[in-house]
């Protein structure tokens, strides 16, 4: 039985995901780049897909499947999207939004609002858990 | 349940910090977990241990869930199914344990964010304060405001993201006037465990959390309307 889930990983963007099933290794992605300047207040972005993708198990939940994708960029965790979503849940979201799914880059007013996190719905479904550990099994992380 | 944490610490590296942070999780996830069966909280439950054998933070815990069980007016309990779940208290305090834990180690501008609660201090930039987007309960993707700041607790209560029914403790009904309501304050801990108990109130939250001192609440009503007490507005941009 899956019981709470921690690991962790670092995106490209120097944020932290702790996610865990079995206990991982801290797994460290490349900081960003000297030219971001000390502080990277950009949030996120998977604009850019370099690097290889794994796909996590379609995870079955009571509103309908679950299946996300990580991007590895030199054996490291750079990003995940969610590929299928049921619809209505507010996991729809990131299927045509490469943002990492924690944060939504949507614009609140006319000027686009950068924001640094997001509080309320946000994909800890256990369905959307279990098929980021898979894709994590997979790519051995 | 899995829950993802995340650790967004700027200004410098801090993988240590983070590290022991990371560790303070798994151990508050042994102690506390009522999937686990040998958590020392389903021991508890079980009559299996005394609070004199567990760990001093499980009658902290308890200790909260009381405080605020008062506070609320029954409306939040450790005691939602008749088991001992004190997990509404559990994830805030952990989290902003875990906060302390980056700030002693020298990480004095991060943000830890927990299944979308979340405790941040410092800056986002020299000079930025920190901008967390409210999800919007009934339109996925869409933001229903950004509540703005340097040291502050977030944290939201609502089905959109489950599905799950919390229920009003005193009907034993589902809780839904409110699709979600955001509650923003200092300290994680009670921020949190006030976001549940002010979920279950429905709009009686409005007038509870306005005679709170040192907290502010955004909610978003079933049908899509939205209310917020008095000084939200100088925490945050809102949608017209």
């Amino acid at each position: 039985m899956r019981r709470a889930i921690f690991a962790v990983v670092v995106t490209a963007v120097g944020l932290v995901l702790l996610l865990s099933f079995k206990p991982h290794d801290l797994a460290v992605a490349e900081p960003p780049s000297a030219n971001a300047g000390p502080w990277t207040g950009d949030g996120a972005s998977l604009g850019d897909d370099t690097g290889t993708v794994v796909d996590g198990d379609v995870t079955d939940t009571r509103w309908g499947p679950v299946q996300v994708r990580i991007v590895l960029s030199a054996g490291k965790l750079t990003g995940v999207q969610v590929l299928q979503a049921p619809a209505g849940t507010s996991m729809d979201v990131a299927i045509n939004d490469r943002a990492l799914p924690i944060l939504d880059r949507e614009a609140l007013t006319a000027q686009s609002a950068r924001i640094d996190t997001v509080s309320g719905a946000t994909y800890t479904s256990d369905g959307y858990v279990r098929s980021l550990q898979s894709a994590l099994d997979r790519a051995g992380l | 349940m899995g829950t993802v944490f995340s650790f967004d610490v700027r200004g410098g590296d801090f993988e240590h910090a983070v590290a022991e942070a990371v560790d303070w999780l798994h151990h508050v996830d042994e102690t506390f977990s009522t999937y686990r069966p040998e958590s020392v909280v389903s021991r508890l439950d079980r009559g299996e241990l005394t609070l004199a054998d567990c760990p001093p933070e499980v009658a902290e815990v308890l200790r909260l869930c009381d405080e605020v069980s008062r506070a609320s007016h029954g409306y939040f309990t450790s005691h939602p199914d008749g088991r001992l779940d004190p997990s509404a208290v559990v994830k805030g305090w952990a989290i902003e344990r875990a906060s302390r834990i980056l700030t002693r180690a020298g990480a004095v501008n991060h943000c830890v964010n927990g299944g979308g609660d979340v405790q941040l201090t410092g800056s986002a930039a020299p000079g930025s304060p920190w901008r967390v987007g409210i999800a919007h309960p009934l339109r996925p993707g869409e933001l229903a405001a950004v509540v703005t700041g340097h040291d502050l607790a977030v944290a939201t209560s609502g089905t959109a993201e489950r599905g799950a029914h919390i229920l009003d403790p005193h009907t034993h009904r589902p809780a839904t006037a409110l699709a979600s309501i955001t509650l923003v304050g200092k300290s994680l801990t009670l921020t949190d465990a006030y976001a549940t108990a002010a979920f279950a109130m429905g709009h009686a939250a409005r007038d509870w959390v306005g005679e709170l001192e040192g907290f502010e609440a955004f909610a978003v009503t079933a049908s899509g309307a939205t209310w917020h007490t008095g000084d939200f507005p100088e925490l945050a941009i809102l949608a017209d």
